[in-house]
């Protein structure tokens, strides 16, 4: 409750950071905010023209010419706005190593000043987005509000497990190393370029234990399909969630005392 | 409100013998004992502040002060005891510290209003003032990393400044920046001491510490040697700084109920000091202007290879007015055999405003007593000086003006 108060008093400082956090990206580029778009947007075209073109994927049932773009879309950009939380989250506390030493302030403005700029990022990109779908004819429809809850859970995720690994990296900095070779594999290990039915049965299996799968799953039915999610294959990135947040609130209080000791 | 209350407080940093240590330690399944070690920097430090008042921290480099600094404004946790406070607190740490060099001077006020927990509004309103007291004109909108440390140091201590806190707590930041400066930053403190603002500050700087604080306390070796007046206290410091082997420090109460400081390694002693007038009468009280000569008889214990007698003349709030030594004057006596009994003489004219003075002596081997310290001691001699004769003026010293005025 304390807390709370306390990060209200501040709420200046955070938005003022967010801002200047965003001011700063673009500061001495001429393209400005467009780098945001064009960033995942190069990427798209990468994947679209190796896995459209090149190797002639296409989808089962689907016969919109931009359904492949769409599916890879609805799943990179998502992927993104997970990536950018957990890689700015476990590096913020070593970051911002100067201002956690000689200024006092609430500590936990640092978790909410990376998550609320990383949703900053994808509003713009996801707005264009959807954009294009309208544009395009290809949006899905009654559905799409199914996203709201979708991305609240994955940024709970994002955030708990951002934060269990943040303050852990301060003490053992193998953690971030690890965890950037983690999101490599992760990202490959979860059906965003490919689709998941042109698995072997038992890699299938396995992927239910990855709990990015069925979130990913569950955007590109959205998206590409307007079907709604199946909410109980969610079950494990929820709980997991609930478990990270708790234990990455835990992990910060505990340590946060040590972590400037340690800085 | 501005009250500081420090309890008991201790820091400790943890050491591990080894870099798995710390994950052994941390995870719960192996035995819960503890395999890091704690180096404390800061032990068993209490003292309190009261609204209104002064204090100033003294120490060597790695006594603590930064630490319990720290530890004071919430950056870090005390391993053991509480800091309590009680008002609005204003840090200058390092100042300039959450400045981002490629923003603007402008911006970085913003971020480091928002820090200090203002509002936007509240930014923009004291805007114009803290502009106008940094004056670095133009540079305000230009980014940080072509400011120079000085316009970065004022801007900073604009910003931090722009509210009177109930609490200030100066880092040694403040010799930072121009005289100029310097002395428009210490007339603002002098000015929020007045509207009743706890000050707390840290410095090396004699001056400061005497001219602004009420109370001093001395850290050493992350433990509080000693709190009192900071004259006092200074004088300790000064003392413990030339801290070699076989020194010995001592405190006495002089008749005149001040307490000076002697320490010193003790081969040489002053066993007599005292003022004469031109008919060679012993004197206390000192006429503006008046002629007097400083007598120091001097004792030696064992051969020295090199004498050096040093004074200084110090106001009543201990500063130097002045001083200088028979180093300076190379006039240092070399190798004065042991049981010899030296007789100084130093004639000059009494041109002090009229106040109390006191003087400081010190035996030492060069112009520093940080080499060879045979014997320092702090208000040696206090004496008075009164205004006979002269049309009454204000300050330290008696310049003996010659006005002319002419009506053109």
């Amino acid at each position: 409750m304390d807390m709370l108060k306390s990060l209200w008093a501040y709420r200046g400082f955070i938005l003022g950071s967010v801002k200047r956090e965003f001011q700063l990206k673009y500061r001495n580029s001429l393209l400005g905010a467009v780098w945001t778009v064009l960033n995942p947007l190069a990427m798209i075209l990468v994947y679209t023209v190796i896995f459209s073109g090149v190797m002639g994927a296409k989808l089962p049932g689907v016969d919109s010419a931009y359904a492949y773009s769409i599916y890879l879309c609805s799943g990179i950009l998502t992927w993104g706005l997970f990536s950018e939380i957990v890689g700015r989250c476990q590096t913020m506390f070593i970051e911002n190593a100067n201002l956690l030493k000689k200024i006092s302030f609430p500590r936990f403005c640092l978790p909410l000043i990376v998550v609320i700029s990383a949703i900053l990022n994808f509003a713009i990109i996801f707005t264009l987005f959807t954009a294009f779908l309208v544009l395009s004819g290809n949006f899905p429809g009654g559905s799409f509000i199914a996203l709201i809850p979708l991305l609240i859970i994955q940024i709970a995720f994002s955030v708990g497990l951002g934060i269990t690994v943040g303050v852990l990296n301060v003490f053992f900095r193998d953690v971030g190393q690890f965890m950037g070779i983690a999101l490599q594999f992760w990202f490959w290990l979860t059906p965003i370029v490919y689709l998941l039915s042109t698995l072997p049965e038992f890699m299938r299996s396995y992927l239910i234990w990855n709990p990015m799968a069925p979130l990913m799953t569950a955007y590109q039915g959205v998206l590409v399909s307007d079907l709604w999610p199946e909410w109980d294959s969610l079950w494990l990135i929820v709980s997991l969630s609930v478990g990270l947040c708790f234990l990455g609130l835990h992990l910060f209080r505990k340590y946060i005392g040590d972590m400037v000791d340690e800085l | 409100m501005g009250t500081i209350s420090v309890t008991n407080v201790g820091k400790a940093y943890k050491q591990y013998p080894g870099k798995w240590d710390r994950l052994i330690e941390w995870l719960p399944s192996f035995s819960s004992k503890k395999r890091h070690s704690l180096k404390w920097v800061l032990q068993n430090i209490s003292f309190t502040v009261n609204p209104g008042e002064a204090l100033g921290i003294i120490g060597m480099n790695g006594a603590g002060k930064s630490t319990l600094l720290k530890l004071i404004t919430g950056t870090t946790k005390p391993s053991t005891g509480s800091v309590t406070m009680t008002g609005r607190v204003a840090a200058m740490l390092e100042l300039g510290m959450g400045f981002h060099p490629d923003f603007t001077g402008r911006q970085n006020v913003y971020m480091s209003g928002q820090l200090l927990g203002y509002g936007a509004e509240e930014i923009e309103q004291l805007m114009p003032e803290i502009e106008a007291f940094a004056e670095i004109g133009d540079y305000i909108d230009l980014p940080v990393r072509v400011y120079s440390s000085g316009m970065q140091m004022r801007l900073a201590f604009s910003v931090a400044t722009a509210h009177r806190p109930d609490i200030l707590i100066v880092d040694e930041a403040l010799s930072v920046g121009d005289a100029y400066f310097q002395h428009k930053s210490f007339e603002r403190i002098r000015q929020f001491r007045k509207q009743g603002t706890t000050l707390l500050i840290v410095s090396h700087d004699k001056a400061a510490i005497q001219s602004m604080c009420d109370r001093a306390i001395l850290l050493n070796a992350g433990v509080l040697a000693l709190e009192g007046e900071p004259e006092i206290v200074m004088d300790f410091y000064n003392a413990s700084l030339a801290s070699h082997q076989n020194q010995t420090i001592s405190r006495e109460i002089s008749e005149t109920g001040k307490v000076q400081t002697i320490s010193g390694t003790g081969e040489a002693a002053v066993v007599d000091i005292a003022l004469f007038d031109e008919l060679g009468q012993r004197v206390e009280i000192l006429n503006v202007g008046q002629s007097v000569i400083l007598r120091v008889v001097v004792d030696t214990s064992t051969y020295i290879n090199r004498l050096v007698l040093g004074y200084g003349i110090k106001d009543r709030l201990g500063q130097v007015i002045y001083g200088t030594n028979t180093d300076l004057t190379k006039q240092a006596l070399e190798r004065v055999p042991s049981q010899t009994r030296v007789e100084f003489k130093i004639a000059f004219p009494a041109n002090f405003g009229v106040g109390t003075y006191s003087i400081q002596t010190a035996l030492v081997s060069t112009d520093t007593h940080l080499i060879n310290n045979y014997e320092w001691r702090d208000l040696a001699l206090i004496f008075n000086v009164v205004n006979i004769d002269k049309p009454h003026f204000d300050g330290l010293s008696w310049m003996s003006p010659e006005i002319t005025i002419k009506k053109l």
